[in-house]
């Protein structure tokens, strides 16, 4: 009976999929997987909390709040839609075509340019929707003002997922040489590194189309 | 030295960030609805951001099990908040002007210069190069543009003060959801979930067809990294379960493979709720409808489009 340690995983997606709260759905597929797998509940008390505190890092973005409240009550998103005003032929398309070529650079070289807190929320959505809100003439419907928002976190992470194994010295390029070398396979960091960037410029052609097809929507919209 | 930067100094902003916890657990009070329930949630949370380092993991725990029944018996919202009027923001975007951008900037450009800092981390007479841990690199950056913000929009600290509350608690319960599925990733790596599904997967697999090693290896991929939120915990189990095997073995380069069957994982992280901080985080942060799709809907295509993409890559490129 193996399989019984999959139930958090059940959890999880029927959870999920009800939209039960996420907090407690998580607790919840944790604490079942433990006792099932014979863990004594104390112990997965503390396996819990630990990983929580070695994870805090991911939740390191909460000191950027203050600096987000004051720039966006003083006219931060204007002042990006009014400077993108002043483009010709400014599109959402256009920005996050830029924003995407750039984010991967950066991340295939280690820079750290990029977050969703640091960069889209203050900087590249307020651009990119004042773009699509001029190409289409008039301000975006709610489905639109949705879609650009989307587009602008994914953009974000096809640029940081998909380019970032071009750095030899990358986390995951780490992993995988020792992943391999486990296997009885040792690779160089740099073989690894210059294997990825295939999946770089495709990842790069792909969002850059599908960010110009939203382009053509938004136009085509002006209509209706 | 070594302790400071590796150990004392990123605890440092972990306390700033319970200190945003603490001022919006501090303006809960003036909830309408649910306000104990909403003080006690961020302030346990300031608290474990603070201390911790220092708490027994097991207290850590039982605090988070408090804070689900909080969050599952609807005990945490979102007060009212004045926000700023469109005048107001319009009258001081043209008064600021283009140096408003400054702080965001700042930030970015701060932690890409302390990126490159290396300092010697000694251990048994060998000095290592080490970067700087990320608390710090973001931390500082974060302080300094808040130090640019006053100085360049001279806000009242009421005002900063109840827009960062808004803000957190706009963000809610889904800002602790990524270090809470890591919480979860720990307790399946202690229960062995991994070996079950490698196992499970293996057992099915057909051995001797290239097409579907490689196949089956992509698929593994997504979907494990679907279920673990994370491509790297999927990694060490499938590749060793199934690309050695079922692809490297049978004449593919080890590292064509490798990276290529990480990469393919990464199409699962763009699928899955399980990877929060990618996918329902930024949901929250740019205060989509849906709390929890926006994202991961805008991701769909390109990351259907990116297996089939993986898939020719391995059969075209990874087996010469």
């Amino acid at each position: 009976m193996e399989y019984i340690k999959l139930i958090g995983i059940l959890i999880i997606v029927l959870g999920f999929a009800l939209k039960l709260d996420v907090l407690a759905v998580v607790l919840v597929a944790g604490i079942v997987t433990g006792l099932v797998a014979g863990l004594d509940f104390v112990h997965i008390l503390e396996i819990i909390g630990e990983s929580f505190v070695n994870n805090r890092l991911m939740s390191i973005f909460l000191i950027m709040f203050p600096v987000i409240a004051i720039i966006e009550r003083y006219g931060m998103k204007e002042r990006a839609a009014y400077l993108i005003g002043k483009i010709r032929n400014a599109s959402a398309g256009k920005v996050l075509s830029i924003w995407m070529v750039t984010r991967s650079i950066a991340s295939a070289l280690n820079i750290r340019i990029g977050g969703h807190v640091q960069f889209i929320r203050p900087l590249i959505l307020p651009m990119t929707s004042a773009a699509a809100e001029a190409s289409k003439g008039c301000p975006l419907s709610e489905k639109e003002e949705e879609k650009v928002k989307g587009l602008s976190a994914a953009t974000e992470n096809f640029g940081n997922f998909f380019a970032q194994n071009c750095f030899p010295a990358s986390a995951s390029v780490v992993l995988i040489q020792s992943g391999l070398a486990v296997a009885g396979y040792d690779v160089s960091l740099s073989d690894i590194a210059s294997s990825a960037i295939y999946v770089m410029v495709i990842s790069v052609v792909l969002t850059i189309v599908q960010v110009l097809l939203f382009d053509r929507k938004v136009k085509g919209g002006r209509k209706s | 030295m070594t302790n400071f930067l590796g150990v004392y100094f990123p605890e440092f902003f972990y306390v700033l960030c319970g200190l945003v916890c603490f001022l919006t657990a501090f303006r809960a009070r003036k909830n309408e609805s649910a306000k104990l329930g909403t003080m006690l949630f961020w302030a346990l949370t300031g608290i474990i951001f603070m201390f911790g380092k220092i708490l027994p993991s097991a207290v850590v725990g039982a605090m988070l099990i408090a804070m689900g029944c909080l969050t599952v018996t609807k005990q945490v919202k979102i007060g009212k908040f004045q926000e700023s009027t469109p005048e107001f923001r319009k009258a001081s975007s043209e008064r600021i002007g283009t140096k408003i951008f400054v702080p965001a900037v700042t930030v970015g450009l701060i932690a890409l210069i302390l990126s490159f800092v290396k300092y010697d981390v000694v251990k048994d007479g060998v000095a290592t190069p080490t970067a700087l841990n990320g608390a710090i690199m973001t931390g500082v950056a974060c302080v300094i543009a808040l130090a640019l913000a006053f100085v360049i929009c001279k806000p009242k600290i009421a005002d900063t003060k109840e827009d960062t509350s808004r803000l957190l608690m706009q963000v809610g319960a889904a800002c602790l959801l990524p270090q809470l599925l890591g919480a979860l990733g720990s307790v399946f790596a202690e229960a062995g979930v991994g070996e079950v599904i490698s196992g499970m997967i293996s057992s099915v697999v057909p051995q001797g067809n290239i097409v579907v090693g490689v196949i089956i290896y992509v698929f593994g991929m997504v979907i494990f990294t679907m279920i673990m939120g994370n491509a790297f915990a999927a990694f060490t189990v499938i590749t060793a379960g199934i690309g050695v095997p079922f692809v490297i073995s049978q004449g593919g380069n080890p590292a064509i493979i490798g990276v290529l069957g990480m990469t393919a994982g990464y199409c699962g992280t763009l699928m899955t709720p399980m990877a929060a901080n990618f996918n329902i985080v930024p949901c929250a942060v740019l205060e989509t409808k849906d709390p929890k799709w926006s994202v991961i809907k805008a991701q769909i295509p390109m990351a259907l489009m990116m297996i089939v993409v993986h898939i020719i890559l391995m059969l075209a490129i990874g087996f010469k």
